[in-house]
């Protein structure tokens, strides 16, 4: 596998809720590469350090990836602001994505605001055989219901205020679907609060757990150190992996909190 | 093409580009990219005697045109260095600098007589890490500290010695004249500038170490200034490094008197950044008709 920086063409660029913005990206050779759970590193002018943006959707006939993100600071703001038809840096597709069972296992994602977007793909995979619990603030800041929706699984939602779907945490939902049974794997993505209670209710379920962190980050590549988490040892102590090269998927049992 | 060959303290590297410690790790990600054969050498991810855990996370902070880090040197020690990294590179084509760091004079002696019997090429001796509790720029801060820690590596180690220094200093030029008396062979400069940024929500510094070091293009007028003082104080060559990001940046340290330079930062937007300072640094020596680059350095008019 090799890295791959260039630029390339927005093909479209939409504004779906609230600071959250929908690029299609035609990049042929990285679509051709780019896995579940996957992100871009895209350059953010006038900004020193890249921004991580994890992969949304891969089509490899089209030879797009369908990038969703937040407007958090001036450096996705810069991004949200590129136009379609204009062009976007991307270095890519970095590092390691979700373990993909066999479609026809059964699989449950559990996704929380802006990390709902790399769980997409997942969610296609296992189609009609997956569970999608995705939670949000509030109805206005819902999105990608409708494509978790068409990918036929078994959506269940979540909002803080009730607003729209089950009133309180996604966790609520997963231990009521976990109670139903048959499940083989949970892959969860959101803020590190709510990856906590995923991990602890796969513990309690014994049900296998990957989750996608984030870490402020620099190089992207492995090089630099900088994204470092902390992560158990298998003699039970602890050292520091780095969430662009290691991750940004960890199995849920090492990940330190 | 004009020669782009420099020889730094009897290490002939084959253009003048190096890349910058801490940037680049052992090099096996950007060779995914490109291959390092195209580099005039590599700084290696500084290297402690023992393994190194390295700060708690958050270690990075965007700063206005740069960057602040508080990785801490992790990395994972000598030994690692020598049977696992150091054995890969071998062949690449590329002149390997080994970047020793340590927190007691012990630390530093010991590895560097590990790195004595080794193939590695030069050694860049750091005394200029902030980001370390003890050891690190403690040891470059001043005139007498720095001086006993050259003299102490110089009987370690027949290879090549670069001493790197900190900008964090009142007068770097001292410092710069202290370790050459000690014999280093070259001074690479400037480190990073100990910087702070704060979160005004949490009221925490954005860094888990409160401060960090300072780089990125922000930096590079103060590097500048720096090399070209010590350039002009010391008769051992001398490797610029702070903020550079593209090829005029790169002529600019060489007109200042460095005889080789280092990219660190430019690399996290542009990994190829490198390369494209070696292309620019040719064409442009073709088009001032200059034949040998050699012939650049130390060469600004000042006023």
């Amino acid at each position: 596998m090799s890295y791959i920086q260039n630029v390339y063409p927005i093909l479209s660029r939409d504004a779906i809720a609230r600071d959250v913005f929908d690029f299609v990206v035609h990049c042929p050779e990285m679509a051709s590469q780019a896995q579940p759970g996957q992100f871009v590193h895209i350059r953010a002018a006038g900004h020193t350090l890249r921004r991580p943006i994890s992969i949304c959707e891969i089509d490899r006939e089209k030879g797009t990836l369908r990038l969703v993100f937040e407007v958090r600071g001036s450096g996705t703001e810069m991004l949200s602001m590129l136009p379609a038809g204009g062009l976007m840096d991307l270095l890519g597709p970095l590092g390691n994505g979700f373990t993909m069972l066999p479609a026809d296992r059964s699989a449950i994602v559990v996704g929380g605001g802006i990390g709902t977007p790399p769980l997409l793909e997942v969610a296609k995979h296992y189609a009609e055989n997956g569970t999608a619990i995705l939670g949000f603030r509030d109805a206005a800041h819902v999105i990608l219901d409708e494509d978790f929706d068409a990918c036929g699984c078994d959506l269940r939602l979540a909002t803080d205020d009730g607003s729209r779907g089950h009133h309180g945490f996604v966790t609520d939902l997963l231990r009521q679907r976990l109670a139903e049974g048959n499940a083989d794997i949970i892959y969860a993505c959101g803020p590190k609060g709510m990856l906590q209670a995923v991990a602890a209710l796969a513990e309690e379920f014994g049900v296998r757990c990957e989750l996608s962190l984030e870490e402020r980050m620099a190089c992207g590549v492995g090089a630099c150190l900088g994204c470092a988490t902390p992560i158990r040892t298998p003699d039970g102590g602890m050292t520091y992996k780095h969430v662009c090269k290691d991750g940004p998927v960890f199995d849920a049992k090492e990940v330190i909190f | 093409m004009a020669n782009l060959k420099v020889n730094v303290a009897g290490v002939e590297f084959k253009n003048p580009v190096i890349t910058a410690s801490g940037c680049y790790g052992f090099g096996q990600e950007y060779e995914k990219m490109y291959p390092l054969s195209k580099l005039g050498g590599i700084c290696l991810k500084g290297t402690t005697y023992n393994e190194k855990l390295g700060n708690p996370p958050p270690r990075i902070a965007e700063t206005p045109a740069g960057m602040l880090n508080s990785v801490g040197l992790q990395n994972p020690g000598v030994k690692h260095l020598l049977e696992e990294d150091l054995p890969y590179l071998l062949d690449k084509g590329t002149v390997l600098i080994a970047n020793a760091a340590g927190s007691t004079p012990d630390d530093y002696r010991m590895l560097v007589e590990e790195l004595d019997k080794s193939p590695i090429d030069m050694i860049e001796l750091n005394i200029s890490c902030p980001n370390v509790k003890s050891g690190g720029l403690t040891f470059g801060a001043s005139c007498e500290d720095a001086a006993a820690m050259v003299r102490l590596i110089r009987k370690a180690t027949t290879k090549p010695l670069m001493v790197k220094l900190t900008p964090n200093v009142t007068d770097i030029v001292s410092i710069a004249k202290a370790v050459e008396a000690e014999g280093a062979d070259a001074i690479s400069l400037i480190n990073t500038l100990v910087g702070m940024r704060i979160d005004i929500e949490s009221r925490r510094p954005v860094l888990h170490q409160n401060t960090g070091g300072l780089s990125g293009p922000a930096v590079f007028p103060v590097a500048l200034a720096m090399v070209w003082k010590v350039a002009s104080a010391v008769k051992i060559p001398v490797v610029g490094l702070g903020g550079i990001e593209k090829w005029q940046d790169a002529i600019e340290m060489m007109l200042a008197g460095a005889r080789a330079i280092e990219i660190g930062t430019a690399l996290f937007y542009d990994p190829y950044a490198p390369l494209k300072i070696i292309d620019g640094i040719n064409e442009w020596l073709d088009r001032e008709g200059i034949a040998d680059i050699n012939e650049i350095v130390g060469t600004v008019r000042p006023w």
